[in-house]
């Protein structure tokens, strides 16, 4: 990033709650400046001037063998010109036992404190009470613009991941199939394939509603595969560029009647099942509010075949 | 509302390990039928339940729900524990029921995060 160090108004920052999220997240330490010049209690306040001046400051912790004693500032330097007592030393203006603030504290904390106040830098200490830097509110615009920054690379590679997958094989039809088997009565790990699923979802760029949709029906269908077949069954998830298409089958029971079964409230489950929190006959109908196209085909010969259609043109 | 808050009010204790002091939940939604949640809770949510096994975990995974609270003291065996720790989820264990411990987070001014059905 370049070294000019743009303002966070507050209008701004209210309407972006990421910033606010990563005040929490951001250790001071993170944001603060580490090569601290610090100045001598001794020192003649022409000297501080000087300095300023050169060093294009505003402000600097006094430290007395390493500890912070005070801090002075260019309203401390006004006060000595107005005084005409520039051969003064830093000792006699300075503001003395400065508010500091502790490194490991979040960036929130140090925003609180300045607009309590209104104090233009905070020394910050570590554990031992030692000065390890200063902080001003232009470190906190720069720390929070860099966060973000970041978030928004990271966001770049997880969309440039996604879209080159497909984009860099060349095929007549690329597609990318999961499968999982699943275990009849396995309740422990029921659920486990669709968190699977839903994270690969999003590893490939899926946007969370997506993700969330497509986790939600996956779900139901992996429960319904534990609680009604014989023998469990299979999840399979075929993703292409313009859809994903989740299949859920075995091989039996069948459903004898799908009517009924795609009715609210209609289960053939038991109270164990119940126990659990599912089985209360709403599965297929939130598999069917959740995705873009359901398919239903069930027989006593075959089994069930559930299909589970995301169309991706408008989604992604 | 933080986490923390929650616990306070809530008179909680929290199970897992993790810091979620800075984790803030904007809505919740009690339920213990994990179907009704799937279908209805908004994301970024907590969960309250009676529900205490494997799978309030992983609706919470699949719903994106940012913390889950146990009522009427309920303690969750090894594994709900551990996979709540591996996924990042926040446990918290309350003595009050359901309807108490919704009804002292509302008025707080936690809003509700379940969707009405169409």
């Amino acid at each position: 990033m370049a070294e000019t160090k743009p303002i966070i108004t507050d209008e701004y920052a209210e309407s972006i709650t990421r910033a606010e999220e990563l005040a929490y997240e951001l250790r001071i330490r993170e944001v603060m400046t580490k090569d601290v010049y610090c100045i001598n209690p001794d020192t003649e306040m022409e000297t501080a001037l000087d300095t300023f001046q050169k060093r294009r400051f505003s402000g600097a912790p006094v430290t007395c063998d390493g500890e912070l004693i005070g801090i002075i500032s260019i309203e401390d330097l006004i006060r000595a010109l107005r005084k005409n007592n520039l051969n003064a030393k830093v000792r006699e203006y300075m503001t003395t036992s400065p508010t500091t603030v502790n490194e490991y504290d979040p960036v929130v904390e140090a925003l609180k404190t300045f607009s309590r106040t209104h104090f233009g830098r905070l020394p910050v200490l570590n554990e031992d009470q030692q000065l390890v830097g200063i902080l001003t509110k232009g470190d906190i615009s720069n720390g929070l613009l860099n966060a973000l920054q970041r978030d928004y690379h990271k966001e770049e590679l997880i969309r440039y991941r996604a879209s080159h997958l497909f984009e860099d094989i060349v095929s007549g039809r690329t597609s990318l199939i999961l499968r999982y088997e699943i275990r009849k009565g396995d309740f422990i790990h029921g659920g486990n394939a669709s968190s699977k699923i839903k994270r690969a979802l999003l590893r490939l760029g899926a946007t969370p509603q997506l993700a969330r949709r497509c986790g939600i029906a996956v779900y139901e269908a992996e429960m319904n595969l534990i609680i009604h077949t014989n023998h469990g069954g299979t999840l399979r998830i075929e993703i292409e560029p313009h859809r994903i298409t989740m299949e859920a089958y075995d091989d039996g029971p069948g459903i004898e009647d799908i009517d009924m079964a795609m009715q609210t409230g209609y289960s053939t489950a038991t109270h164990e099942i119940r126990e659990m929190g599912f089985g209360a006959g709403m599965g297929l109908v939130n598999i069917k509010r959740c995705v873009d196209e359901m398919r239903l085909i069930s027989s006593k010969e075959r089994g069930t075949n559930l299909f589970m259609i995301m169309y991706l043109n408008n989604t992604t | 509302m933080k986490i923390t808050e929650m616990i306070e009010l809530l008179n909680g204790t929290l199970l897992t390990e993790q810091s979620s002091s800075s984790v803030v939940i904007k809505g919740a939604m009690g339920a213990d039928l994990m179907s009704d949640v799937l279908a209805s809770i908004k994301p970024e949510a907590a969960l309250l339940t009676g529900l205490c096994n494997p799978q309030v975990i992983r609706t919470a995974i699949i719903a994106d729900i940012h913390a889950i609270i146990f009522v009427r003291g309920k303690q969750p065996d090894i594994e709900t524990l551990e996979l709540a720790n591996d996924e990042n989820i926040p446990l918290i264990v309350t003595a009050y029921g359901l309807f108490e411990a919704c009804g002292i987070l509302y008025r707080a001014g936690l809003k509700s995060y379940e969707m009405q059905p169409h």
